[in-house]
């Protein structure tokens, strides 16, 4: 393992956080809150100063940079990310316990929006700002970002493990043969959608501020709302801005380059993308049905219906109404959502559409292959050849991912709340979506549970939002002991 | 650029690695998704599978935006198409076919428009050409071309009993009687650029740049016995055999093949009856000595195998062979055989790639920058000529009032075809050919990073 290139990424790593929190230095100047102010400058000197000392130290890294520095490099990047991204509510004291804090800054990164905090109101626009810009920074990964922006070495090919390891979906693929280029295009697109999302915001008359925070919750599909009732209170023209682009960011970002390029016939034949949006058609229609009867005329419904339905299926957890008192039909279709996801590529948790597509062919294929033993059977995803490691990856996530989930699930149950609380809540935090049923719904948060559980979800939360293997990676022997 | 790689085989390999150092785009194509996998773990590049030849990978592969496609796969068909293919999908792109058949020869000459071929390459027909120049003046173990072959830098060992033991550079030309300079020595793994009070031993390896009409006037001139090769005895009669074979038996060279296999050797009876043709396995020590290894001149081994051909040098070295020149195929290991007495080492791949890289480099056309590039003592230093035009600081000024970087010496300017070995009052002008030598890890690209900034 070369330890000394993993400190040297860290490092650089620790020196963009810190650049990317002094924004909020302007809010508290605007706001006149100085100790805010130096709480948050504490922060970004503490993090400039170990990210500064550590790239220093690792700076004649050696070139070797194989798969299993790419795993530890991200684990380790994200841990380090969440915890000292957790400095300013620590040191201001607005979020005094360690958990709290850390709990709400991985729920940031990993653009999950879990919360646990009761008043959000009362928190200063400083720490508000920092706290929806980590959706915004994790959506597309800060080591992408991280990619897009600092010089490489000129051809050190072992950046695709980083990024293999921290963007979501069964395979990974460059869109043009830089992987800078490839970074960048991803950053524009982002970059330029989530603009689009802000004026669309600032039309409907929401504040500078707000329209900012919440375009980076919609865009890192994260969730984190800056009011107490999340959007509730919001006129119907900015809650469906928000259904409309939470399902544009839940898109595999590389069909945005497919289209740019012209190719849009292609996009719409992806098949990913028709079963997502498939997806969403279907359980809209169902769920406007199921709650008609307790809506304002189907207008109403159908609008409540699809903004859920967006928020779940995209992994957001933004809300406009207590689904909570919804009909079970309503709740057993958002359970089912969220343990869907979003699609491969987007800004979205989850398990991916793509994975169930390519689960269901597989159901398919054995069913096949049991009564007529002898026939050999390919699984095509977009008229192309699924390779069996793709599939064998796929099956191996979902053991892993249930295994995950039924453990956390034990492990929060020594809090003694219902089972509903249990299972939702290891569901939202797994998947990155934020509200679950029942004590963590959406109009209540996580405040309540231990400061055990709250770790076990963060940990659970990092787990969702880094598909897994590379925090198990972190783990393993294999990646840690000297032996070949 | 944008460049595309048909083929990841050795060459792409070699190539991929190559073109990326000089900061091009790449896109590698394969039918074998394990090739690409590995290839996309170690280097930054896009990787489409499928085949080279069939439009829709080419497509894929963003053929429209390509300024180069390099076809390089195992077979010559698959490479000719890919290249007329990708003629098609776009009029503008160059391209470079490997083909080895020499039954092709004709129509490449021919159909070269027809088949949309800027450029093709034969690394077996490469490989004997070297080879041949190398057994035209057998005291150098080196040789490499500049300012369109009228210079070369060639690579000499001081030996016990040389003229050039002992001798301090700035006498140099006492005894050379001709302009050459000496640009690198390397001493006991090290690597130095020398000045005039440098002291000359035996055991050095010296890299000289001289006038290729004076090569061998300066042989004669410092005792190196240049006695003509008469007699070369060839191990392993595949391609490049035949071909250096047909060569050698032009100029008048005896020729004698040893090949195991019979039909082999039976049809290099029948394409060279001028030649000797053995049937028997070349790393047979017995075989060898009754051939007569100890009275040729020569000995190229040319098997398959790098492994026999080391082996078989090693044996013919020390059965007194003057000249020895082995045939390797993984240039990795380079480093380890100049310690090991296998004489001069050609492998084809590498030939073909550099090539290819001199190719793209000339394309590239940027003024200024490198036009030919050599990597000299295992790479360690680097061999460079440069075109010289407006925009080179220090034109027309004597070469000893230029602050150059340290680790860079100008070896070699060549002003309206008059080439001349510089010394301190030399200078060049616009429009002038400048070879540099360089053993520093400095990145030249530019003739202006040559120069102090």
């Amino acid at each position: 393992m070369n330890f000394k290139i993993i400190g040297r990424i860290l490092g650089q790593v620790m020196l963009l956080e810190a650049l990317f929190l002094s924004p909020s230095l302007i809010l508290c100047a605007i706001d006149r809150e100085p100790d805010v102010a130096i709480a948050i400058l504490l922060s970004i000197a503490l993090t400039a100063a170990c990210g500064g000392v550590l790239f220093f130290l690792c700076k004649n890294a050696g070139r070797g940079f194989f798969a299993q520095e790419g795993f530890v490099t991200t684990a380790l990047c994200w841990i380090l990310l969440s915890a000292f991204g957790a400095l300013p509510f620590l040191i201001s004291g607005q979020i005094p316990n360690f958990f709290d804090a850390f709990f709400e800054t991985v729920s940031g990164f990993t653009t999950t929006g879990a919360s646990i905090l009761n008043d959000v109101e009362s928190m200063s626009r400083g720490l508000l700002y920092w706290r929806s810009f980590t959706h915004w920074l994790g959506g597309m990964g800060i080591l992408v970002f991280a990619m897009a922006v600092v010089p490489a070495d000129k051809n050190s090919g072992g950046s695709l493990h980083l990024m293999r390891a921290e963007s979501p979906g069964p395979s990974v693929g460059k869109l043009t043969p830089r992987l800078r280029q490839t970074a960048k295009i991803l950053y524009l697109i982002y970059i330029a959608m989530t603009v689009l999302c802000f004026l669309f915001l600032l039309l409907g008359g929401m504040s500078v501020f707000e329209s900012l925070c919440t375009a980076f919750g919609t865009a890192g599909t994260g969730g984190f709302g800056v009011k107490n009732d999340s959007l509730v209170s919001y006129s119907p023209y900015l809650q469906n801005v928000c259904t409309i682009f939470m399902l544009l960011f839940g898109v595999n970002f590389s069909l945005y380059y497919l289209a740019l390029l012209g190719e849009v016939r292609a996009v719409f034949r992806d098949e990913e993308l028709r079963c997502y949006l498939g997806l969403f058609a279907v359980s809209t229609a169902l769920i406007t049905v199921n709650i008609l009867p307790i809506s304002n005329g189907w207008r109403d419904a159908l609008h409540h219906a699809a903004f859920q339905v967006s928020t779940i299926m995209t992994t957001t957890g933004f809300s406009t109404v207590d689904f909570n008192l919804w009909p079970a039909l309503s709740k057993s279709i958002l359970l089912c959502l969220m343990i869907l996801g979003a699609s491969a590529g987007s800004t979205g948790g989850g398990i991916k559409t793509i994975r169930w597509l390519l689960m269901v062919k597989g159901a398919r294929r054995s069913i096949r292959q049991l009564l007529r033993p002898r026939n050999v059977q390919v699984i095509h995803v977009n008229g192309k050849v699924i390779d069996e490691e793709v599939l064998r990856g796929t099956h191996a996530y979902i053991s892993a991912y249930w295994m995950l989930i039924l453990f956390s699930m034990v492990l929060i149950s020594l809090d003694n709340f219902s089972i509903e609380t249990n299972v939702s809540a290891v569901l939202a935090c797994f998947n990155n979506i934020g509200p679950g049923f029942d004590v963590v719904g959406p109009m209540s948060n996580y405040s309540d549970f231990s400061s055990f559980s709250k770790l076990v979800l963060s940990i659970d939360m990092l787990l969702g939002r880094l598909e897994i293997f590379p925090m198990l990676a972190l783990f393993s022997r294999f990646s840690w002991t000297r032996k070949l | 650029m944008k460049i595309i790689i048909a083929g990841d085989g050795k060459v792409g390999l070699a190539l991929t690695e190559q073109l990326l150092e000089e900061e091009h785009e790449l896109v590698v194509i394969d039918s074998n998704p394990r090739v690409l996998q590995s290839s996309l773990d170690q280097f930054d590049v896009m990787t489409v599978q499928g085949n080279g030849a069939a439009m829709e990978t080419l497509r894929q592969a963003a053929i429209d935006e390509a300024d180069l496609l390099i076809a390089a796969t195992s077979a010559d068909e698959i490479n000719l198409l890919c290249c007329l293919t990708a003629r098609r999908m776009n009029p503008s792109i160059h391209t470079i076919a490997r083909v080895r058949n020499p039954e092709y020869a004709e129509q490449l000459y021919a159909m070269r428009e027809a088949l949309g071929l800027s450029m093709h390459i034969n690394p077996e027909l490469s490989a004997a050409h070297e080879i041949f120049r190398l057994l035209q003046l057998p005291s150098f173990l080196r040789r490499d071309t500049f300012a369109k072959g009228r210079v070369e830098l060639v690579e000499l060992r001081v030996m016990a009993d040389s003229r050039l033991n002992g001798i301090a550079l700035s006498q140099l030309y006492q005894i050379a009687r001709v302009k050459v300079l000496v640009c690198v020595v390397v001493r006991g793994g090290a690597v130095v650029i020398p000045d005039g009070s440098y002291v000359l031993r035996e055991g050095d390896h010296i890299y000289v740049t001289a006038k290729t009409v004076n090569l061998a006037q300066l042989l004669k001139n410092l005792g190196i016995a240049s006695q003509k090769i008469r007699q070369v005895m060839l191990v392993g009669g595949g391609r490049i055999s035949f071909y250096l074979a047909a060569r050698l038996l032009d100029a008048g060279v005896g020729v004698k093949i040893i090949e195991k296999n019979y039909d082999r050797a039976a049809r290099l009876a029948e394409l060279l009856p001028r030649a000797s043709i053995v049937l028997g396995d070349g790393s047979s020590q017995s075989l060898l000595d009754s051939e007569g290894v100890g009275r040729t001149d020569a000995v190229v081994t040319l098997t398959d195998m790098d492994e026999e051909n080391i082996v078989i040098s090693m044996y013919s070295h020390a059965a007194g062979v003057k000249k020895v020149i082995t045939k390797v195929n993984r240039i990795e290991y380079g480093s380890m055989f100049s310690e090991m007495g296998v004489g001069s080492v050609v492998s084809p791949k590498e030939l073909c790639s550099t090539n290819i890289v001199r190719y793209v480099r000339a394309m590239q056309n940027q003024t200024g920058s490198v036009v030919a590039l050599h990597r000299i003592a295992d790479g360690r230093a680097e061999a460079l000529e440069f075109r010289v035009d407006a925009s080179v600081r220090w034109r027309s000024t004597p070469l000893r009032d230029i602050p150059l970087r340290r680790g860079i010496l100008i070896s070699c300017i060549t002003h309206k075809s008059q080439t001349i070995i510089p010394d301190g009052s030399s200078s060049f002008e616009d429009g002038d050919t400048v070879v540099a030598v360089t053993t520093g890890s400095q990145s030249i690209r530019m003739m202006n990073d040559i120069f102090e900034a």
